[in-house]
């Protein structure tokens, strides 16, 4: 028994001439939030349309908790609940209609629908028109929808498009909830990074279809490497100093220099020898990149 | 088959609501009262042609069919394919649809069913009210004499063979508004190929029979030929145009169901 909710194997998706996947290998452990992230265009939603069977793929490259999922369609998208890019939701319908409609397609009882309603607190608009719903709302609704069936995978396309701060907190929560208490497998799509690193716990990052890093967030947080940044009166001087002295600058201002941290006492040696030789050093600070420079790094480099 | 059964089901929980489910309950609403009003109104003018009362019973279904047959009915044919298959184009809800567990096969089957039993019950709805109304017709001016003829096999034969005529149309409708989600290129084909099916099923072309858009005219135009039977509703059913209206229809049908399965959800 795999155990992964998904897994893809080598994957390649191309829209006529233009391709859209390349050789993608994801692996989302069951049980995990997985944040699919990359830019605008990079092949997220592609790749969740693909999962969901909505757009075909390659027999034997795609598997949802270790099935094929051209030859098991059915059974799996029973397990599956969806929300991909904007929500799918009848207008003319109210919110309660929409998931009554939901309901009746999946075979399950009508009164899930008031419990969905109140799990995304719209209870009190339950009756109005869902066009009439603010873009929020119908996010939430949206997020019903693909909850209503209770799946043991969620796969949500940027599901915080249009939430306001609290609503964005309430789903980050509802997530956290989702996996913890019920044990949930959800891969969540974003095109930033900061929206899903406080819930994560795997991250996949695409850009232009390829798989740049895959990991548990801790994973990467190690690839970002900390830097000594050194601020200094005679840069041009003192970069050549350090580098005699066998050290290799990251970056270089008109007032700072940047080499990699080691350790401490590394750095006392470097601000001492720069000292002897006359310069005079203002400031000496350990730097982390944020994840989100980090992201953007990855992601520029392909 | 459960599958097919609950596609059926939401796709009269969706439709209850838009105009085009509520079309096929007013429009032979309508239709009908007005025709029976004309002739209420008009009585005496009718009255005083001593009709018999076949033929008076000719002269107001006459009314009906003629209106209905010849425009109403293919439009309304080219409406249905467009609506149920808009409500999905405009919600954007095709990608919700064929992500839930359930055959794309009865999903698409469902969606054309729907259309088919609205359009059945239009014309279901044209017969019966056409007889209740011509009944009340003549509780309300006993100086008719509808009540001397019983046209019900007659209206049941002509409805239901106007209803199998419009099969061909749904048909070919249902695939454009399939592939199509806007209303005038399904909208534009229909109206040009209903002009087509009306002046070639009018002028008697030996091949109008082959154009789907002209099989009501050509089975309104053989309903003039049954005045001269002794028994009016001796006529048959499936004739040539029929024949080739559920040709059309069954070929069709089959070929949306490939387009569904290769339709990308981009």
């Amino acid at each position: 028994m795999s155990n992964f909710a998904i897994e893809t194997v080598g994957l390649n998706f191309n829209f006529g001439r233009q391709a859209i996947v390349k050789d993608l290998s994801l692996q989302v452990p069951k049980g995990s939030i997985y944040g699919f992230l990359g830019p605008n265009g990079a092949g997220k939603t592609t790749t969740i349309k693909i999962l969901l069977n909505l757009l075909k793929s390659p027999a034997d490259r795609v598997f949802i908790f270790g099935k094929e999922i051209n030859s098991n369609r059915i059974a799996i998208l029973k397990r599956i609940g969806s929300l991909v890019e904007q929500p799918a939701i009848y207008g003319h319908l109210s919110g309660k209609e929409n998931l009554i409609n939901r309901c009746l397609l999946l075979g399950i009882k009508k009164s899930k629908a008031d419990e969905m309603l109140a799990l995304v607190g719209l209870t009190d608009a339950a009756d109005k028109k869902s066009s009439k719903y603010s873009l929020g709302m119908k996010q939430r609704l949206g997020i019903g929808l693909a909850l209503v069936s209770d799946p043991k995978l969620l796969l949500l396309d940027e599901p915080t498009n249009g939430l306001d701060p609290n609503g964005i907190i309430e789903i980050r929560n509802l997530m956290i909830e989702l996996t913890t208490k019920h044990n949930k497998t959800i891969l969540v799509s974003s095109h930033l990074l900061a929206e899903i690193e406080r819930t994560a716990t795997h991250v996949g990052i695409i850009n232009k279809g390829q798989l740049l890093f895959q990991g548990t967030i801790q994973e990467l947080q190690l690839l970002n490497k900390p830097l000594l940044e050194i601020e200094v009166n005679n840069v041009a001087g003192a970069s050549i100093l350090i580098q005699e002295k066998g050290y290799e600058i990251v970056t270089k201002t008109d007032s700072k220099i940047s080499v990699p941290f080691v350790s401490k006492t590394e750095s006392g040696t470097i601000n001492t020898f720069l000292i002897q030789n006359g310069f005079t050093v203002t400031s000496l600070s350990q730097q982390r990149k944020d994840l989100e420079n980090l992201f953007l790094d990855i992601t520029k480099t392909n | 088959m459960r599958s097919l059964y609950i596609s059926l089901l939401s796709e009269f929980y969706k439709s209850r609501k838009t105009l085009a489910f509520w079309a096929s309950i007013l429009l032979p609403l309508i239709i009908c009262g007005l025709i029976s009003s004309g002739f209420y109104g008009g009585s005496e003018k009718i009255i005083n042609q001593h009709y018999p009362s076949m033929l008076l019973w000719l002269h107001y279904i006459g009314a009906a069919l003629g209106v209905m047959g010849v425009l109403i009915l293919p439009f309304y044919v080219i409406f249905m394919a467009f609506s149920v298959n808009n409500i999905e184009h405009k919600n954007d809800t095709w990608k919700t649809l064929f992500a839930q567990p359930l055959h794309k096969f009865s999903i698409y089957a469902a969606k054309y069913l729907f259309a088919l039993m609205l359009i059945f019950v239009c014309l279901l709805l044209f017969g019966t009210l056409t007889f209740a109304f011509g009944h009340l017709l003549q509780f309300l001016i006993p100086k008719y004499n509808f009540n001397q003829f019983d046209p019900s096999l007659l209206l049941a034969k002509f409805y239901l063979k106007l209803f199998l005529s419009s099969l061909g149309i749904l048909s070919i409708q249902f695939i454009l508004s399939l592939i199509w989600g806007d209303f005038l290129k399904p909208m534009g084909i229909g109206f040009i190929g209903t002009i087509m099916g009306i002046i070639t099923g009018n002028v008697g072309w030996k091949y109008a029979y082959l154009i789907p858009y002209s099989h009501p005219s050509l089975v309104l135009n053989s309903s003039k030929a049954v005045k001269k039977l002794t028994n009016l509703s001796d006529f048959p059913i499936f004739t040539q145009e029929i024949y080739t209206s559920l040709v059309y229809a069954a070929v069709l049908f089959i070929l949306g169901y490939f387009i569904v399965i290769k339709k990308s959800i981009k």
